[in-house]
């Protein structure tokens, strides 16, 4: 039979890379991998899963050095001969094996005033946001995100600064700056106007070269940089 | 863990990297440029001594090198500012190309010129 050899990343931060020989089968994903390890080889090795069809971004991992959906990537796109190695995301601690702690990821969400702030009450009548203005379409670009934390887990600056923001919480406070519906403007503009920030962006443009939704979360941060030049400009912030 | 160079193997970075590097390299180079300048002040023939030296063949190739990494810095920072204030949605790699295409091409002209 022909075999896939597997390494995959064992243990907590200090871990190590471990060996497996995996069934090769066609069609196979990298998700398929790391299940047939679990339920055939090693049952104490821990991974996170839920929808395997790239709905809910759960199962993000590293594989062969690049983060990426494994339920949505096959074997045949990735296999080095006949080899690949799987870890946990990068930039986020590791809880155990292919398990990332991703607190931190969503509490930037949370820092750069990624929250929806209503300007009306359940009294007023529905907004209408015409489906060709400026606003909606920008927002459009950006809202398919689901969080699954490939962009951020590929950002260097993340590395080199960890209080930064990262692609994911930027891009989602680029879609409500764009909302007409939003209350918050300024103080998310405020939020992700520091140190950590949009201004904190390189342009490496790896965020949008791996994002699995085809997202350019380089775009909404130099939509946000230029947002926040102009109300520091009018002395809005 | 921590990204390897696999993470980072891709155009856009292979562009911030020369934009970096080339960068770094004419701030290495410009204090001997504004020397180089400075010996007019020291009379005409300080200066003209000193072009005269710069007519070595390989001096010449060195300036060759200066001119790909300023056409370089110049393209890759047209490049960012692009990005940066223009809308722009999957073109980037074009823009890459034509960025490096640019700088080559201003090296060329330059060593034909030699």
């Amino acid at each position: 039979m022909n075999m896939l050899q597997v390494s995959v990343w064992r243990g907590g931060g200090d871990g190590e890379y471990r060996s497996y020989e995996v069934p090769r089968q066609e069609s196979q994903s990298v998700l398929d991998v790391v299940t047939y390890i679990q339920r055939n080889i090693d049952a104490t090795l821990s991974y996170r899963f839920a929808c395997r069809v790239g709905m809910c971004g759960a199962c993000a991992m590293t594989v062969n050095g690049v983060a990426r959906w494994t339920c949505r990537t096959h074997v045949a796109k990735v296999d080095q001969g006949g080899a690949i190695q799987i870890a946990p995301l990068a930039n986020l601690p590791v809880v155990k094996d292919l398990v990332s702690d991703m607190r931190e990821f969503f509490d930037k969400w949370a820092r750069a005033r990624g929250q929806f702030a209503p300007r009306a009450t359940r009294k007023d009548a529905f907004a209408r946001v015409a489906s060709d203005s400026p606003g909606r379409l920008a927002a459009d670009a950006g809202i398919e995100c689901i969080g699954c934390g490939v962009c951020y887990a590929s950002c260097d600056v993340v590395s080199w600064n960890p209080d930064y923001l990262g692609p994911a919480a930027l891009n989602r406070a680029w879609t409500l700056v764009n909302d007409v519906r939003d209350g918050a403007r300024r103080e998310r503009l405020a939020a992700v106007a520091g140190d950590a920030g949009c201004h904190a962006c390189h342009t490496h443009l790896s965020c949008s070269e791996r994002c699995p939704k085809s997202i350019a979360p380089t775009a909404s941060i130099a939509g946000l940089k230029r947002a926040v030049a102009i109300a520091a400009w009018k002395g809005e912030l | 863990m921590k990204n390897d160079f696999r993470a980072r193997n891709h155009p856009a970075w292979w562009a911030f990297l020369l934009h970096r590097l080339s960068g770094l390299a004419l701030s290495l180079f410009l204090p001997f440029h504004f020397w180089a300048l400075g010996q007019a002040f020291q009379g005409e023939a300080r200066l003209d001594k000193l072009l005269v030296w710069t007519e070595q063949p390989l001096v010449k190739f060195a300036e060759l090198g200066v001119i790909l990494l300023l056409a370089a810095h110049l393209t890759g920072g047209l490049r960012l500012l692009a990005l940066e204030f223009l809308p722009w949605r999957g073109w980037q790699k074009t823009l890459l190309a034509w960025a490096a295409g640019a700088a080559l091409a201003a090296g060329l002209a330059f060593a034909l010129a030699l």
